[in-house]
């Protein structure tokens, strides 16, 4: 059972109080129409699964109901950093020299 | 039967002044207040407490502590109080206590399966649940029953737990883990940093090994020093002390769950108290002080009861007065268990001899015990124990640990007790709980924590520290460590420690398997892990068939796969499983213990999220006027929704064919209260509209409604519903009664995380308004009769909202139709719901109005073709395939989500699965739904399947039955012939139409 911290609420709250939203910074393709079906494809079901450092989206859902970002590592479940949606990650894998 | 086994003693852990009666197996014996089970059943001479699971061997108690493989007991006198599995070792006595064996049905001392099936031993070799249970699965399926009756692990409970169960959350700086030696130093000076301590101990009482030690402190007897401590520990306003609470689990961000058993000890069913209570503990700083469980040494017939651990000895000795035999023979590899043998010679009983398998020791215990004349055998091991439901000798050998060879004849020995210890396991359980990898020491033989991302500390025995001296200044010292690293304090221990004098002693031997004179294979048996029966032969086998990792020896031999899991045996096993493929411990790896540490019952863990408190149910504000009129419930979500509204006498189809008659022949009333409600306000609201939905927004005018579609990114129809436009920035969305909450959470996922910089505004109001819809020719009559703003036609139109006063209740009104009639959906606030429903019956009083429920709502829409996302659709169908292109915007500007998928290769295909009706030919015949269906009757199985039924039903209104389908190519099929194989064997025919049977050109609800 995770300690999250909502970077909105500026609190740790209990794991039970979040729902995971999958991986984080996907952005939608700005012309979808303009794309091919390969990469359309990459957009809709290719997602990441590392050993280590993953940037992921949580909901505060029994709380501010709002959406952010973890960076936790999903072989130690540390979470190291939480930060709003929009921002950019402080820890990424390439800094901590994992691939 | 007195208790043959009790000595004068001078315990206090036990309480001679209130002896209590209790009963085994059906026999009624006696201990006292203090004992266990366990203690006391040894007190009273009971040697045969089980029967063992593969070869029904007879079996007794091995240990004092959670390590118990044997006497694991179903106690309990009633189907609502009985527990299966707990260990006798670790249950209270109380007066009245009913305990049974959970092995050996019949009964322990007649072994019907050893007689008569012979269902184990050859029967069952290594490698059996692989080879057989796995499959064929109908070899599992005759085997089971047989084994579980005759050789099962307790039996559930038949009738509810009368009992109560609650949960409490705490935070504290230090949460300490075990309350012997280095748990209480560790929380004495974490404590007075002044820091938050919280200390379970699993036992009755605090001291873990100091309750049955001889060792003195400070002058004093242990105990003393222990009730000193506890009672410092109690006078503290900052700490909290947990006895009877067994930490079964160490989760992720150091949080401890805890199970406290609060009366347990008092008896069954206490009625004024809570039973059991987690405790779910988030600590800064986490120290494990969990110490050290003896490791028994593997020998031949090692499971005739009588043979224990040495440690356990001298434990019922010391704590329970209770001597478990006559004469003693003591195997060890180390000087620690010498102890025992001092601890039974001075109750006056015969110490036969101690069998050392070292070749010397000159340690101060070693010393002590040769001065009491008690003979040693050194360089010895017991190869094999004589006896059957009781220990009646040893053969005692020369063994050479090195070559695993018995190197001269063996003596025979009488005696009816074998104490054997192997050195000792630190218990890693916890430490493993969170994924840290333990590491081998080879100093004391045995695995202690590894690395780990906890705030997590260890001490004591657990760290592979034995010596009294050494686990109290280590306690003290990492309980001012851990403190310091929650913030309090400056990380060193102001008190003084105690004074203790460690015996010096010599260096131990790493030897888990005893050599035999005959090779282990043919050998008597030399059990590994009594709850499965493993044999070290079954481990070499195992080895031999080519399992090398021991988590693959675990799963072919069942080692440690009992519900102690394998406190006892997992070492020995990973040793001998070294041994025969030349490796060492650590090369061979380890295994991962994972939670529970010992089994908890469901109830403590629910606690009292039971029933409501665990899964709400939410009602309308009409719910009490439905229960008035007998209706049959359905539930939705949580909702609870009338399903149909039963008259006396009346079948639900009877029901179900009057209630959609009144409704198309005059006025039916449904409770529409459940369906999502979302406020959607902001300037952006209808760009923001334009992109969730697959139709526009951009024209709809104030005062009107629009039907949409939602669809997921993949282009899948995910949730539908009518939204209003109630002022220019501002929408009321309808959504499916089940989807209410996802539908939110989607439409804040994309506002939050793509489009920000739109301003939308989304609440939920779904609980703020009662809804009720009336529909049918003379619905228009019933609300003019109550409504102050005229209805007809000309006035307030399809697909038009209008804020009125119905029955004096400030209104909004909705001209929208789920059944094809003339339909009106009233809205009015929550709680004027009732009274606003009362008087629209009130109304409809002289047209017959007919309340219906779910079940005629689905029938109505049915015959209208309109779906029920989630009921005709299942994540995998597009707008498309439902023929609903009509509700796809074809000019809108933005890439609404899901439009771009439609036009991925597989979304073109020409045979999807397409939504279309379906007529049986025999129209007194309704598809089952879920039914297969295929192009061609006569196919060889497996056929091809081309599609399902989605929803059916009979027709009152029509005269016939029929279905929504989906079917591959279907819309293009419509007047051919499908099969639906059922499950009876028969095959029904049905014709492919169109959706829409009843007034398809929808001149009703336009009236
Ligand atoms: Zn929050």
């Amino acid at each position: 059972m995770l300690l999250i911290h909502c970077p909105y609420c500026e609190e740790m709250r209990e794991e039970e109080e979040f729902s995971p939203a999958g991986q984080a910074h996907i952005e939608r393709p700005l012309q979808p129409e303009d794309i091919s079906d390969e990469q359309w494809a990459h957009y809709l079901f290719f997602r990441k699964n590392p050993r280590g450092l993953h940037h992921e989206m949580w909901l505060h859902a029994a709380g501010c109901r709002k959406y952010f970002n973890a960076t936790r590592n999903t072989a130690t479940y540390e979470i190291m950093e939480t930060y709003k949606m929009g921002q950019a990650p402080r820890v990424t894998a390439n800094e901590e020299g994992q691939s | 039967m007195s208790q043959v086994n009790r000595i004068a003693g001078s315990s206090k852990r036990i309480n001679r002044n209130r002896t209590l009666t209790f009963s085994f197996n059906g026999k009624e014996y006696q201990g006292f207040e203090g004992d266990t089970v366990a203690s006391a059943l040894l007190a009273n001479g009971v040697d045969v407490v089980g029967r063992s699971f593969k070869y029904s061997r007879p079996r007794g108690i091995i240990t004092s502590d959670s390590q118990e493989p044997n006497a694991i007991f179903q106690v309990g006198s009633t189907q609502a109080t009985t527990i299966p599995n707990p260990r006798a070792t670790q249950t209270d006595l109380y007066q009245g206590l009913t305990a049974s064996s959970t092995n050996g049905w019949p009964n322990v001392d007649f072994d019907l399966m050893g007689t008569v099936g012979k269902l184990g031993g050859s029967m069952m070799p290594p490698g059996f649940y692989y080879k057989t249970f796995m499959f064929p699965q109908s070899l599992w399926m005759s085997y089971e029953h047989l084994i579980r009756k005759g050789a099962g692990l307790g039996a559930s409970p038949q009738q509810n737990d009368p009992d109560s169960y609650d949960k409490m959350h705490h935070h504290c700086d230090v949460m300490i883990v075990g309350g012997g030696p280095a748990g209480l130093a560790a929380a004495l000076s974490a404590a007075q940093t002044g820091a938050r301590v919280i200390i379970s101990d699993e036992q009755n009482e605090f001291g873990g090994s100091l309750l049955c030690s001889t060792q003195s402190i400070d002058g004093q007897l242990p105990s003393q020093w222990v009730e000193k401590t506890v009672a410092q520990l109690s006078d503290m306003d900052n700490v909290m002390l947990l006895p009877r609470s067994t930490v079964f689990g160490y989760y992720d961000h150091n949080l401890v769950g805890i199970n406290e058993r609060r009366t347990d000890h008092l008896g069954e069913h206490q009625l004024q108290s809570t039973r059991q209570r987690v405790h779910k503990v988030r600590a800064k700083q986490v120290i494990l002080a969990t110490g050290a469980h003896e490791r028994p040494l593997v020998y031949g017939n090692n499971d005739v009861p009588g043979c224990m651990l040495a440690n356990a000895v001298s434990t019922y000795i010391n704590r329970y007065d209770v001597v478990p035999g006559k004469q003693l023979v003591l195997m060890t590899t180390n000087d620690n268990a010498y102890k025992t043998a001092i601890d039974w010679h001075q109750t006056g009983r015969k110490v036969v001899a101690i069998v050392d398998t070292r070749a010397a020791s000159n340690g101060d215990l070693v010393n002590k015990v040769k001065k009491l004349g008690i003979d040693i055998f050194f360089g010895h091991g017991v190869i094999e124990v004589k006896g059957s439901k009781r220990v009646k000798g040893v053969d005692v050998a020369p063994i050479n640990a090195t070559n695993h060879s018995v190197t001269g004849p063996a003596k025979h020995l009488a005696c009816d007790t074998v104490a054997s210890s192997g050195g000792w396991s630190p218990v890693i359980h916890l430490s493993s709980h969170t994924g840290s990898r333990p590491v081998w020491n080879e100093e004391i033989a045995g695995f202690v924590p590894g690395a780990t991302v906890q705030q997590q500390h260890s001490c004591g025995g657990l760290e592979g520290i034995y010596a009294l001296s050494n686990v109290l200044s280590n306690g003290f010292a990492t309980g001012a460590i851990a403190a310091q690293a929650a913030g309090k304090g400056d990380g060193s221990y102001v008190g003084k420690a105690p004074k203790t004098s460690d015996p010096q002693e010599d260096a131990s031997m790493a030897l888990f398997h005893i050599p035999h004179s005959k090779k282990t294979s043919r050998a008597p048996k030399q059990f590994v892990d009594y709850q499965n029966d493993v044999t070290a032969a079954g481990i070499e086998l195992a080895n031999r068939e080519g399992f090398e990792s021991i988590e693959h020896v675990k799963r072919y031999t069942a080692l440690g796969f009992g519900t102690d899991q394998g406190k006892l045996g997992n070492i020995n096993g990973m040793a001998i499983t070294a041994k025969s493929l030349g490796k060492t411990i650590p090369e061979t790896g380890t295994t991962i213990f994972r939670p529970m540490y010992t089994p908890t019952t469901f109830g403590a863990l629910a606690g009292a999220d039971v029933k409501h408190l665990f899964d709400p149910a939410r009602f309308s504000a009409m719910h009490k006027w439905h229960l008035e009129h007998g209706a049959e419930f359905e539930d939705v979500g949580q909702w609870k929704r009338p399903w149909y509204f039963p008259q006396p006498g009346e079948t639900m189809q009877q029901s179900l064919e009057r209630e959609c008659l009144a409704t198309r022949n005059s006025v039916g009333i449904l409770d529409a209260s459940t369906l999502g409600k979302i406020d959607i306000q902001g300037k952006d609201a209808r760009e923001f509209l334009n992109r969730v939905y697959t139709n526009p927004w951009s024209k709809l005018g104030v005062g009107k409604c629009r039907y949409g579609v939602m669809c997921k990114e993949d282009g899948m129809v995910f949730d539908d519903g009518v939204t209003a436009c109630l002022d220019e920035n501002r929408f009321i969305m309808t959504t499916t009664t089940g989807g209410a909450a996802g539908v939110l959470q989607w439409l804040e996922l994309w506002h939050q995380t793509e489009w920000p910089e739109l301003e939308v505004y989304f609440s939920t109001v779904t609980d703020h308004w009662s809804t009720m819809t009336i529909s049918g020719p003379n619905s228009r009559k019933v609300l003019e009769k109550i409504c102050d703003v005229d209805v007809s036609s000309d006035n307030f139109k399809y697909m038009d909202w209008i804020e009125a006063t119905v029955a004096g209740v400030k209104a909004r009104v909705f001209r929208i139709s789920f059944t094809g009639e003339l339909s009106f959906e009233i809205n009015v606030q929550a709680n004027y719901g009732m009274q606003t429903w009362k008087a629209v019956m009130a109304a409809g009083e002289e047209f017959n109005i007919t309340p219906y429920g779910t079940e005629t709502m689905h029938i109505l829409r049915a015959e209208k073709g309109f779906i029920i996302v989630g009921q005709d659709t299942d994540g995998s169908v597009t707008p498309q395939d439902l023929d609903m292109d009509w509700v796809v915007g074809k000019k809108k500007e933005f890439s609404f989500i899901g439009k771009r998928s439609w036009t991925r290769f597989d979304n073109k295909r020409d045979d999807r699965k397409q939504m279309v009706g379906l007529k049986p030919k025999d129209p007194t015949f309704v598809l089952p739904e879920g039914a297969q269906i295929v192009f061609e009757k006569n196919q060889s199985i497996p056929m091809k399947m081309v599609g399902h039924v989605t929803s059916s039903y009979y027709s009152a209104c029509m005269g016939y039955s029929f279905a929504l389908a989906v079917v591959k190519g279907g819309i293009s099929r419509k007047g051919e012939s499908v099969f639906l194989p059922l499950s009876d064997g028969t095959t029904v025919e049905a014709e492919i139409c169109s959706p829409v049977f009843y007034d398809p050109k929808g001149d009703r609800q336009h009236v």
